[in-house]
């Protein structure tokens, strides 16, 4: 009895604790400042768009939008072809070059992004690649291609060496093991992970603020940073552009649970 | 196979290397690097006052983060481990929070914390307990508790999730043979699901000690590491010594320590992880 009492309390709180926040993130988007700053936890008395439609007309989200989705849309396809291709040699590979290669891209993995970003700065700013989206990319490639290697090769690995046998003993290359066999065997590893690459890119906020000062080219996260000003604060517009930020994450959450749990969880255990 | 280690190489490898070079000298990032050897080093060790509290911040926040994050998250994952109905609405909705960016998750709490207005304070100022409502961002005693709890709850869904497929990989049996034994809820908590879970525990540990040196974009979305820098931990340390100071060598220096800091960090866990297993 003390068991589900104490059980049934812990988790009504943790669940209030996340839903109430959220709430008011909701309801402060329909509302007015002031409205917000009265009764910050109710619904709005009058709902308003006003705040979607100041957002829209004042900042230049839109652009910070289109910016995001170029970013994450690229830097995921590109790591993902990339990653799988070199996975699979690697998985492939039982001599030393494999091995070498395993343990230099594990090395990325030892090795926070984070920890590297004055030498990053400098190498995009020599090459020119700083204020430009392209080069959001490529650092994005950089620094994920470890992970999704990793995942991806220890997929790899556990495909039964027959398989790939009886197919060699038919005649078909690398290319066509790959292509007929390696591939479509991954595709659950490969959702998850594409999954992963997905959330993390679209959410991340340091390389966007290491490389990008130009306003017309910043990404959400970043555009964001720029509502809170340095005296004042308008959280209504704060509030409209998490939501903004956020509804499509949110609904592909909803619609996809599965595979954003399974790749998630996958990421964040082995990376 | 090729232009993904060229990528790699050339874009993560390198600056790994490079950061060493820079290291080495004083540089305001704009004109040429002046070589001074290991200066940097001697004098982050003997004349930092700041380097030493950022030191003892990240310790704080990491020790608050790895406690209530496992804690919570090993609470969770045993109420909701039944796939029923409930507990997966329940699993989903704790989950959420991981698919937010930590900039809006930040937003979100700077909110909540917000002195005069914040949703925590009304609350406590509603029900009568004035005396709970700090200013919790803007204290140097709160701030950084208050940035450990968002932490935690950003991530504790995510954990739980992690726990979650472990315990379910306990056999049954043992909590049958343990049930008809007579023992109680928390005598088989002690007795099976702790001891069989301790290797999931170890990797939620790791993992969350990582995630918590790498907490940049919560403190420096709320906080930028102030105020009078009682949230600074090392990752925003380095960013605001290179790119609000422009000491670029010597932040160079510190993000080398703070490499082989993590480097002995995941060594140690790694070791103790063998030991046991």
């Amino acid at each position: 009895m003390f068991y589900r009492i104490t059980r049934a309390i812990a988790l009504f709180i943790f669940a209030a604790l996340i839903i109430v926040p959220s709430m008011v993130v909701v309801f402060g988007s329909f509302k007015s400042d002031l409205e917000i700053y009265d009764r910050p936890l109710l619904p709005p008395i009058d709902w308003t768009l006003a705040n979607y439609k100041r957002l829209f007309a004042d900042s230049a989200i839109e652009q910070n939008f289109l910016n995001s989705i170029i970013v994450t849309g690229f830097s995921v396809v590109l790591t993902l072809v990339l990653a799988s291709l070199a996975a699979f040699g690697i998985a492939r590979m039982v001599n030393v070059t494999g091995k070498v290669l395993f343990v230099l891209f594990s090395l990325g993995l030892a090795i926070p992004a984070a920890t590297n970003i004055i030498a990053i700065f400098q190498l995009f700013v020599q090459l020119k690649l700083n204020n430009s989206l392209t080069g959001l990319v490529l650092i994005n490639i950089a620094s994920t291609l470890p992970i999704a290697i990793f995942i991806l090769t220890a997929f790899f690995r556990q495909v039964p060496s027959e398989m790939y046998e009886v197919a060699s003993i038919d005649g078909a290359g690398p290319v066509r093991l790959y292509q007929s066999i390696a591939l479509p065997l991954s595709k659950p590893s490969m959702g998850a992970v594409a999954i992963f690459l997905f959330v993390i890119t679209w959410n991340d906020l340091l390389f966007p603020l290491l490389l990008i000062t130009q306003q017309d080219k910043k990404t959400l996260p970043l555009a964001m940073l720029d509502f809170r000003g340095e005296y004042s604060i308008s959280f209504s517009m704060i509030f409209t552009a998490v939501m903004v930020a956020s509804v499509p994450m949110v609904i592909m959450y909803l619609l996809m649970q599965r595979t954003f749990i399974a790749g998630l969880t996958a990421g964040a255990v082995k990376g | 196979m090729l232009p993904a280690f060229f990528i790699y190489a050339a874009l993560y490898l390198y600056p790994v290397l490079s950061n060493f070079r820079y290291a080495l000298t004083k540089w305001d990032g704009i004109v040429e690097p002046e070589f001074v050897g290991l200066r940097n080093l001697q004098n982050l060790f003997t004349n930092d006052d700041l380097f030493l509290k950022v030191f003892g911040n990240n310790l704080e926040f990491t020790f608050l983060v790895v406690i209530f994050q496992t804690a919570f998250s090993l609470l969770f994952a045993t109420y909701l481990i039944k796939n029923t109905r409930g507990s997966i609405a329940l699993r989903t909705l704790y989950f959420f929070p991981t698919v937010l960016s930590s900039v809006s998750v930040a937003m979100i709490w700077l909110f909540l914390y917000d002195p005069n207005y914040g949703g925590i304070n009304v609350v406590f100022n509603k029900i009568g307990l004035d005396a709970f409502a700090l200013n919790w961002l803007g204290s140097e005693t709160s701030a950084l508790r208050a940035i450990a709890f968002t932490q935690v709850w950003f991530h504790t869904g995510q954990m739980m999730v992690v726990y979650i497929a472990g315990l379910q990989q306990i056999p049954q049996e043992l909590f049958e043979a343990a049930q008809v034994d007579g023992a109680s809820r928390w005598q088989q908590f002690k007795a099976v699901t702790w001891p069989m879970a301790l290797p999931t525990t170890a990797v939620v540990m790791a993992y969350t000690t990582i995630q918590s040196f790498r907490a940049f974009d919560l403190v420096y979305a709320m906080t930028q590491g102030g105020p009078n820098n009682s949230t600074n931990i090392f990752v925003t340390l380095v960013y605001l010594t290179a790119f609000n100071e422009f000491r670029f060598g010597y932040a160079a220096m510190q993000s080398i320590i703070l490499v082989f800091f993590i480097l002995g960090l995941t060594a140690l866990q790694k070791r103790i992880l063998k030991e046991r297993y």
